[in-house]
């Protein structure tokens, strides 16, 4: 067997092609963070709520409407979304220009409630949410099976993470929301509802949240503390990207899930800390983060 | 006028603070006076997580049949029965109980699922001398070094599920392990026990994983199972963790390799697997739906009320409940030494066993089954699930008392 360090090659590979899925989750996670710290400068505590709602929606229309997997896919970051138009309208919007500790302590607050409603109503144990028929089944690489629908959510997040990249650096829309952060009076002086285009960016960016939900369904189960641990890591991957930054989000998600990978090969039990360990590290040398500016 | 109005209401407050003490330590004595003849059966279980579906709510169910079927009341007073949810946390398990036992008058307490929460409970058990029936938890730690007077072992423990599982296992050829822990308590000391028992066959220990209690995604450990090289799994984990490591064996393709052992599994757990996926699994079972008349006449009562066929330890609960109630009835008394006594000296003929008896350490002692999950072709009926193995006697699944190191035992 072909080893690395004295580690075999199909096991470091196999790793890190599931760390690129967990990566993958991270990425879009953390890109919605991103957009709506970036935008907005609320550090939105309640992502992974909105995250767990996502699943939940695909579940439920499932369920009792039957609509399946395809449908939810569109339907769930939309409730999500129009969720959020609500949270920000009726929130948020109170708190600009505060310290945004009062948002994050709104949105955690937000997301205590919906995990407590939630557990109430479906229990804490995971509900099984079954794989679309055309994503079944695995390939087998020599080294190991994976799972045809592993490589679908990777396919999904690095497209989605693009377009929304290209959207807020390469076009018109993106540069008013750029402009928006920059200067909001200013801005709207130009004749621009800037609080309309605040409240679509926190609708996107929770709605990326609801769309993870719906792809980590049949991975991890419908659960309503499903969020609520995956929250921590994805903010870590914000702080290590830069807070506020797309692509510093995007690529430090990507990247974070492949090191949690290579750490399950060489040492298992650092694997849930390692991220951690980097943040630290990251604080100490760059406090802006790898990708954020001074 | 503002000081004798401030005085009289001091005068009203403390009288009203003395009749409610005198008020509540009348209640007191009056608790205390009807105890010896006031069955209070308690339930605490996981009732919403991993281990919900394997007793939970449906355990209650259980213990209702078990107390209609003695007839609702013990020394002729009816019996009342309390429930809570441990959310597998030892301190909410130990505290409900210390609360039952100080406040309801609890006489008997079932522990259901998490041998950490039982733990804590068994401590309590001692220390207020309340009969614990653990029917849920595996670890044989409850009738060895953390054994009390109070406790009963009921269903199964860790080392009759390792004598039965990896014995098989290892002697159809599986000599190298991995093993994918639980990580807690329960966990553990299977692996533990289901070490020692691969050990003395003759095979090999190459490496185990711990994982947290109530992962979902299994697949990275998983893959470092089958790094190792080992040809068996062993799944030291249950309910839920169970189900969802077992799935994503199969969807990884880890199945082909590797022989999954399941150490602790549940009807429950097969019948969210279904047959497909589990089919062809070694696994111990203390007791199955269809090995007799008795057993079939149980589980479709079960099943009529539930809409499930019971769990070996719903059927469990339901043995445990009825087999304390007869030993109170026995001793004609809830005083906790004489029911203790009691229940020692029964013979257990029920649904659930036959000629089982609870052993000095707290081991109630009975035969176990090695079963082989049937194929979708063999299974003739819905939860039509199981074909026996081997049936091992009591002594041989648990071992003798000679080995326990309960200070209790001897």
């Amino acid at each position: 067997m072909i080893t690395i360090l004295g580690y075999p090659l199909p096991a470091i590979l196999g790793q890190l092609i599931l760390g690129l899925v967990n990566g993958s989750f991270y990425a879009i996670l953390s890109l919605g963070l991103a957009v709506i710290f970036g935008l907005l400068r609320i550090v939105n505590f309640s992502h992974g709520a909105m995250y767990m709602i996502g699943a939940f929606v695909a579940h439920i229309i499932l369920a009792n409407f039957g609509l399946n997997y395809w449908v939810s896919l569109i339907v769930a970051p939309v409730t999500v979304g129009l969720l959020g138009v609500v949270i920000e309208r009726v929130f948020l919007s109170r708190l600009r220009g505060l310290d945004p500790l009062y948002g994050l302590l709104l949105t955690f607050g937000l997301a205590l409630i919906a995990e407590g409603v939630m557990q109430q109503k479906f229990g804490s144990s995971g509900i099984g949410y079954p794989v679309p028929a055309l994503l079944q089944g695995a390939y087998n690489l020599g080294f190991m099976f994976i799972p045809i629908y592993r490589l679908w959510v990777v396919v999904v997040s690095i497209v989605v993470c693009l377009t929304t990249w290209l959207v807020i650096e390469r076009t018109s829309l993106g540069a008013i929301l750029r402009a928006a952060t920059e200067n909001s009076a200013l801005t709207q002086a130009f004749g621009i509802n800037v609080p309309v285009y605040l409240t679509a960016t926190y609708a996107f960016g929770v709605g990326l949240a609801g769309l993870a939900g719906v792809l980590a369904a049949p991975i991890t189960q419908v659960s309503p503390l499903m969020g609520s641990s995956l929250v921590v890591v994805v903010f870590a991957v914000v702080v290590i990207g830069g807070m506020g930054s797309i692509m510093g989000a995007i690529v430090s998600g990507i990247i974070l899930g492949l090191l949690e990978g290579l750490t399950k090969v060489i040492y298992a039990e650092a694997s849930t800390t390692v991220i951690f360990i980097i943040m630290a590290v990251v604080l100490l040398l760059r406090p802006v983060g790898l990708f954020g500016r001074e | 006028m503002g000081e004798t109005m401030i005085k009289k209401i001091d005068y009203k407050l403390s009288m009203l603070a003395l009749g409610l003490l005198i008020g509540t330590s009348c209640g007191a004595i009056i608790e205390a006076q009807a105890a010896t003849d006031q069955v209070v059966i308690g339930d605490i279980d996981d009732m919403s997580a991993v281990y919900a579906d394997v007793i939970g709510p449906k355990g209650i169910e259980a213990i209702k049949m078990a107390i209609d079927d003695f007839g609702g009341k013990a020394l002729g007073n009816p019996i009342t029965l309390l429930s809570a949810d441990h959310q597998n946390k030892p301190d909410i398990g130990a505290s409900k109980y210390r609360e039952w036992a100080d406040q309801s008058g609890l006489t008997m307490l079932l522990g259901g699922s998490n041998t950490g929460v039982s733990l804590a409970m068994a401590k309590v058990a001692g220390e207020k001398k309340v009969p614990f029936f653990a029917v849920g938890a595996a670890g044989s730690s409850l009738t060895n070094a953390d054994c009390t007077p109070y406790t009963v072992h009921y269903s199964y423990d860790t080392t009759s599920l390792a004598n039965g599982t990896a014995t098989a296992m290892v002697q159809a050829g599986g000599k190298k392990w991995f093993f994918l822990t639980a990580d807690y308590a329960f966990g553990t000391q299977l692996q533990e026990a289901a070490t020692k028992v691969v050990l003395k066959n003759g095979g090999t220990v190459v490496g185990s994983v711990r994982v947290p209690l109530g992962t979902t995604d299994f697949s990275s450990f998983l893959l470092q199972a089958q790094s190792s090289g080992a040809d068996v799994v062993g799944l030291s984990n249950a309910g839920t963790d169970f189900v969802n490591s077992l799935k994503s064996a199969n969807e990884f393709g880890i199945s082909k390799t590797m022989k999954p052992a399941a150490l602790l599994a549940f009807i429950s757990d097969i019948h969210a697997l279904t047959l497909q996926t589990a089919q062809g699994l070694t696994l111990t079972t203390g007791w199955y739906w269809d090995l007799n008349d008795t057993t079939r006449a149980f589980g479709k009562r079960f099943f009529d009320k539930t809409g499930r066929m019971p769990t070996m330890n719903q059927a469990g609960y339901y043995s445990a409940t009825l087999t304390y109630l007869t030993a109170v009835k026995a001793a004609g008394t809830t005083d906790p030494d004489k029911v203790m006594d009691a229940l020692r000296s029964l013979k257990i003929n029920d649904s659930f066993t036959s000629n089982g008896y609870i052993r000095k350490d707290g081991v109630m002692v009975h035969d176990m089954y090695v079963m082989e999950v049937k194929t979708p072709a063999e299974s003739k009926a819905p939860w039509d699930y199981y074909k026996v193995i081997r049936k091992m006697d009591g002594e041989e699944a648990f071992g003798p008392l000679s080995d326990s190191t309960c200070k209790y035992a001897h």
